[in-house]
């Protein structure tokens, strides 16, 4: 599976690369799903030792142990696998609270995996746009509902219903790197009941 | 300048409306019979004594029952006043520039005394009256942006300056034409920009970004915006939309020239010498249709201006499925005649 292409939309919606391996004193990979093909595929053209100085941390998510091993092939100085990004964001806010200049960091996989890391990061100084992303996988969305302020994660469909306070909502491209999340917004206030009907999002 | 502060709702029984004096006043936003978008700044230099323009700072006949509805929205939802960290200072900017203007501007109304960093602070049309240690945030009953903007109308952004943008690190919003400022805290200006349609097509939002960039301390500038909005409504937010979204379906041609209201933004933008923080205030102004119209120029403009404008405005704005009866009501108060240049009701 390669790289998602979206298409062009409004300039808050955040745009995505391609990993490459940047020179570093020591290298973060994030990654959940299928964002390991990303890793997986820049190794390819990596330096010799490059992993030596990397940590990688991985959630699987759906895919299983389907990337694991190859992985963990790489000879990253740390491996991680956890079973969530909210089990694994102490280990991650603790690896950025200790990095030095230097650290190159990488993410990739779903929208609301590589939103949350890059908020951590920015949180502790690294610019986002010195940040490295790459998306792959599924299209799902973190959805913020502007009216009652709940986060509804790996939202797949538009529109979809707040796991919060059950308004249907439309998913708007308006994306906040503080929340990392789109913004939610009631699709029938103007005509109570009138839902469309959910397509995929894309 | 002797002003009648009139209790008024903004909310629930609605009795918002202006005064003969007030309609006069108002900051008509079209100087011809169309409309696009431009960047339009001008100068904030005072106009026309009496006008909206006059003052840094306009004090109206609907400041008292504004910040009344302001007090209300803010014990609703705190989160509509936000300040980032490394705001406070930009903070205290903005106090020092309101007080010493509206003190300036309003001696019958507002007072500041200064000795060093001990200042008094007299606002009598809220009944307020504090001595306060300048920069010192814990002499304040709220941070210095919140005390102040609880007793100014319109909102405020605070514009943090760097890497060749404007970075909306802080604000006071509650009389928004549908943005939320939880959201867009800490995004830069095309990111806040970012849901506006044509616009960024047409280059406008590169153009004001230099502009503001290069706002110079007291040489403040202003431009205008507007939209609809049924009922006289100050909080339009995205919050609250799933709850007022409904009024917009509420419209009869029997209640339209009262219901249905032009609101005008009186956006201005004054450059915080200590921060070097951008502050841009965005005052609501709102008129009823059947006010509007009293001013047989205004009522021609409006009517071929919302005929005119091109579909996807009409859609941002809000009020594409209400147009045919706003052009309707309108109509009859067109007669085809040529109308004078500029916004001035009765050049």
């Amino acid at each position: 599976m390669a790289k998602t292409e979206f298409e062009p939309s409004i300039r808050s919606r955040p745009v995505y690369g391609e990993l490459e391996a940047k020179n570093g004193k020591a290298h973060l990979f994030i990654a959940d799903a299928d964002g390991a093909g990303a890793i997986l595929d820049m190794a390819k053209s990596a330096p010799k030792d490059f992993f030596d100085k990397a940590h990688i941390i991985y959630i699987p998510k759906d895919s299983g142990d389907k990337y694991t091993d190859q992985l963990k092939a790489l000879g990253a100085k740390q491996f991680y696998a956890g079973p969530s990004y909210e089990a694994s964001v102490t280990r991650i806010q603790r690896v950025l609270a200790d990095a030095s200049n230097g650290l190159q960091i990488y993410l990739s996989g779903t929208e609301g995996l590589m939103g949350q890391a890059m908020r951590e990061a920015t949180n502790v100084g690294y610019p986002y746009s010195a940040i490295q992303t790459e998306h792959r996988g599924s299209k799902a969305r973190r959805m913020q509902c502007v009216h009652c302020k709940g986060v509804t994660e790996d939202v797949i469909t538009d529109p979809f219903e707040c796991s919060h306070c059950g308004l249907n909502l439309f998913v708007r491209d308006h994306y906040s790197r503080r929340l990392a999340a789109f913004q939610g917004v009631c699709v029938d206030a103007e005509d109570p009941g009138n839902v469309p009907d959910k397509v995929e999002i894309t | 300048m002797n002003i009648q502060f009139k209790d008024e709702t903004f909310r629930d029984d609605y009795t918002f409306k202006n005064s003969d004096e007030a309609i006069k006043r108002f900051p008509f936003p079209f100087d011809k019979d169309s409309y696009m978008y431009a960047v339009n700044m001008e100068p904030h230099t005072p106009v026309r004594e009496g006008s909206v323009y006059y003052n840094s700072f306009d004090v109206d006949e609907h400041y008292v029952s504004e910040m009344r509805d302001r007090a209300m929205v803010l014990d609703d939802d705190p989160l509509r006043c936000q300040s980032l960290p490394h705001m406070e200072l930009a903070g205290w900017d903005l106090l020092e520039l309101i007080m010493v203007e509206k003190a300036k501007d309003y001696p019958d109304l507002f007072e500041l005394h200064r000795d060093g960093d001990n200042w008094h602070w007299i606002n009598k049309p809220l009944g307020i009256d504090d001595k306060f240690t300048f920069m010192d945030a814990t002499t304040l009953p709220y941070g210095p942006m919140e005390y102040i903007t609880r007793q100014t109308q319109g909102d405020f952004c605070v514009l943090d300056q760097r890497d060749d943008n404007l970075w909306m690190d802080a604000g006071m919003v509650t009389t928004q034409a549908d943005w939320s400022l939880d959201f867009d805290i800490g995004m830069n200006f095309f990111e806040w920009h970012a849901p506006v349609p044509l616009a960024h097509e047409k280059g406008i939002f590169v153009r004001a970004l230099k502009f503001l960039l290069n706002i110079q301390q007291g040489a403040p500038a202003r431009r205008l915006n507007w939209t609809m909005t049924v009922n006289p409504l100050l909080d339009t937010s995205p919050e609250n939309y799933h709850k007022w979204g409904i009024q917009k379906t509420t419209l009869t041609p029997e209640n339209i020239g009262n219901k249905q209201h032009l609101r005008v933004e009186l956006q201005t933008f004054f450059r915080l010498p200590r921060s070097n923080a951008l502050v841009f205030p965005i005052r609501c102004y709102l008129i009823k249709l059947e006010e509007l119209v009293t001013y047989p120029k205004w009522a021609r403009r409006f009517h071929r201006v919302i005929r005119d404008l091109p579909v996807e405005l009409a859609t941002y704005k809000g009020f594409i499925d209400n147009r045919p009866m706003i052009i309707d009501y309108l109509s009859q108060f067109d007669d085809g005649a040529e109308t004078s240049p500029g916004v001035w009701p009765e050049d």
